[in-house]
């Protein structure tokens, strides 16, 4: 977790001894002829926050409700602390959800909407109320409880349903995009409440979201879907180091990928032979590449820095043409052309005013890495 | 206001006057008159009024007396209460037997529910009447039911269903179902299936889930369909003058007895001026009923 200052790391997917809360074996869910998840196999443990990135319809939503037992696994089982879960009815299990679509009640009150799955439950009559107000004023919908849900926001209604789907604090919640119409401060206080929960509660979430700055804030593991298939799951900073490959790369962040053929030099460098009248990019690899293998070399754009005059300290450099250059407010992205055509983007924080900026449209300039910079990938 | 807009308006009030307003305004009138051996069988008439004395003696000769008459034979109201309890009873009933069907129709698969809904309403596609009269061979002790009923050997003796009260519910509910299924159904089809899915995953049974969601939600539907069938029912005459007994009281009845057997026009027509004003109270409901459902819509 980006945020995580305890002493031993929170990793239990390293353990081989831990058991995971959530199992996914060989799950396979069909609609028709179309296979929305296929083959699927992944642990969650307790205690995690796991985010599903990808894009739009690619399975995510499909999974959670598998999960919460709207639909069955066509094939492949699911198992929920050691138990299967494919009998077991969505009423009966220790689990709720956060709907994309929010489905509150409109014949309800924001209260009573909160309120709805505590009724169910066993809490005494005497407690309901007060965990009621301690959700509402967990999302600051304090002031609404006695409205009805069509008199309220898009946004306040997002937070009904995330307080509904928290009030029962269930041992494992599904949320899915229970973010994404908040504006970006109340999200961000919403991302560190839900951190908050979490910690305190040992809830274990699992949550869709399209924002991967959200998904790096928030999760403790990363999974990457795309087609019903798992591309790479690992915790945030691996999946934006050390991606799997190129959609994984592209997917998270930006990047360039440079296609090359690899010639290994010794143990894990490589030289990577990208351009004819061009000296080899010189990288770093924990997989093994045969001599003349195809690869791409793939760095993120803040690796990659811009100098007006060759830096003589670093492995990789080339020489380039400004082209475009995106203001972003406290960063700047730099499209720079290299002579062969191919334009490389390059990130600089803007820590001087823009009328001293040194570099403008068209000027020559030098781009400069170091061999761990990139990572290099196959596919 | 602009003239556009007063034009309008003008269009549905002067429908409303030329076939509401003004053959209530005849109806009170002959009400207010008194019986008469005539052609037309009351007194005074409008014919012949020159002037303005003429109106003033017109006017002088009508009186309150068949309202007054109303309350001093008990048959009347007697008829007005069995009415009530009738269209009441009747609808509950129409009610317990629509929400099923409308709830089966809006949960089949879509490419059935146009083909449900023909099915619902095709009944009016043929006379009302012929349709009661229908019943009549159904219902008789020589009828379908009963030949169906003793070979099956439920019964051992023909039942007594036609000109009972019982065959006036079963006229009723037959005839105004599509009344109540249809405001039923359209209010269950808007329902949102993620809703259902959200009471369960809070907790509840497929059972608590129809109760606390499926059903407050089609409320509005329900309502709507109660006053459609409540209102007409109220009044209903054929269905009881066809299937109903000797003794089976209904103001619809009396009303034309006193228009066509009685020829008392005068208090056939307070009958019905105070039958009117009976069904306002459930109108006015419905609309609200139908006002506040608009706005919750909004
Ligand atoms: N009930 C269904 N019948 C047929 N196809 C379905 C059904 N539910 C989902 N699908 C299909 O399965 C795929 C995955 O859908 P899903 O809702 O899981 O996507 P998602 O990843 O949540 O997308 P989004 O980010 O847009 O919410 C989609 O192609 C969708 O069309
Ligand atoms: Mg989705």
């Amino acid at each position: 977790m980006a945020f995580d200052s305890g002493s031993a790391a929170f990793a239990p997917w390293e353990d081989p001894g831990q058991k995971p809360l959530i199992s996914f074996k060989s799950v396979t869910k069909r609609f028709g002829n179309f296979t929305a998840i296929d083959n699927l196999t992944l642990d969650i443990f307790e205690k995690e926050f796991f985010a599903l990135l990808g894009p739009s319809g690619c399975g995510k939503t499909t999974l959670m409700r598998m999960l919460a037992g709207f639909e069955a696994p066509s094939e492949g089982t699911i198992m929920l602390d050691g138990q299967d879960i494919g009998p077991i009815p969505p009423n009966k299990r220790a689990v709720n959800m956060m709907f994309q679509s929010y489905a509150l009640f409109p014949h309800l009150s924001v209260a009573d909407n909160i309120a709805f799955g505590l009724k169910r439950s066993d809490m005494p009559k005497s407690e309901i109320a007060g965990r009621v107000e301690e959700m509402l004023s967990l999302v600051q919908l304090s002031q609404f409880a006695s409205r009805r849900p069509h008199q309220i926001s898009g946004g306040q209604r997002q937070r009904v349903a995330l307080a509904r789907s928290l009030a029962k604090a269930p041992k494992l919640l599904l949320l899915d995009e229970p973010l994404g119409a908040l504006d970006k401060k109340l999200r961000q206080e919403t991302q560190f409440e839900l951190m908050d929960i979490q910690e305190k509660t040992g809830t274990t979430f699992v949550i869709v979201t399209h924002d991967q700055e959200e998904a790096m804030t928030v999760a403790s593991r990363i999974a990457v879907v795309n087609h019903g298939k798992l591309v790479q799951v690992a915790p945030p900073d691996r999946i934006y180091e050390a991606p799997n490959s190129i959609y994984v790369a592209d997917f998270i962040g930006d990047v360039n990928i440079i296609k090359g053929l690899a010639k290994p030099e010794s143990d894990n460098r490589y030289a990577i032979q990208w351009c004819e009248n061009h000296a080899p990019i010189i990288g770093t690899s924990q997989h093994a590449f045969a001599s003349d293998d195809i690869c791409h070399f793939a760095i993120r754009p803040e690796k990659v820095s811009i100098t007006r005059d060759r830096p003589t300290d670093r492995t990789n450099t080339m020489q380039g043409k400004v082209l475009e250059i995106a203001y972003l407010g406290n960063i700047s992205t730099y499209h720079v052309e290299l002579p062969t055509g191919q334009v490389i983007k390059a990130q600089q924080a803007n820590n001087r005013r823009i009328s001293r900026r040194s570099f403008t449209w068209h000027d020559s300039v030098w781009l400069s890495f170091t061999d761990t910079a990139g990572v290099l990938l196959s596919q | 206001m602009d003239l556009r807009k007063l034009f309008l308006i003008l269009v549905p009030y002067s429908w409303l006057l030329a076939l509401f307003l003004i053959p209530f305004a005849i109806v009170l009138k002959i009400a207010l008159s008194d019986y008469a051996i005539a052609i037309p069988p009351y007194v005074p008439t409008l014919d012949g009024i020159g002037n303005w004395s003429d109106f003033k003696t017109f006017l002088s000769e009508l009186d309150f007396e068949n309202f007054i008459f109303l309350t001093e034979d008990e048959l009347y109201w007697r008829a007005y209460l069995s009415s009530a309890k009738i269209a009441f009873l009747s609808t509950l009933m129409t009610l317990l037997v629509g929400f099923p069907l409308a709830y089966a129709m809006a949960r089949a698969a879509s490419e059935w529910r146009p083909t449900l809904m023909m099915l619902a309403i095709l009944p009016f596609w043929t006379s009302f009447l012929i349709r009661v009269y229908a019943w009549k061979s159904i219902l008789s002790q020589e009828g379908y039911l009963n030949q169906v009923l003793l070979w099956v050997g439920v019964i051992d003796s023909p039942l007594m269903i036609l000109n009972t009260n019982t065959a006036v519910y079963i006229g009723i509910v037959y005839t105004y179902l599509p009344f109540m299924v249809l405001p039923v159904y359209a209010a269950l089809e808007k329902l949102d299936d993620t809703l259902l899915e959200a009471a369960e995953d809070l907790g509840c049974s497929r059972f608590q889930a129809f109760w606390l969601v499926t059903v407050p939600l089609s409320k509005p539907g329900i309502i709507a369909g109660c006053f459609l069938v409540f209102i007409p029912a109220l009044g209903e005459f054929v269905i009881p003058s066809v299937l109903g007994g000797s003794d089976t009281l209904m103001i619809g009845k009396v009303l034309w007895e006193e228009f066509f057997s009685n020829r008392d026009w005068p208090v056939a027509s307070a009958v019905a001026v105070i039958l009117l004003l009976l069904l306002i109270l459930p109108i006015v409901l419905f609309q609200r009923n139908e006002q506040k459902q608009r706005e919750a819509e909004k």
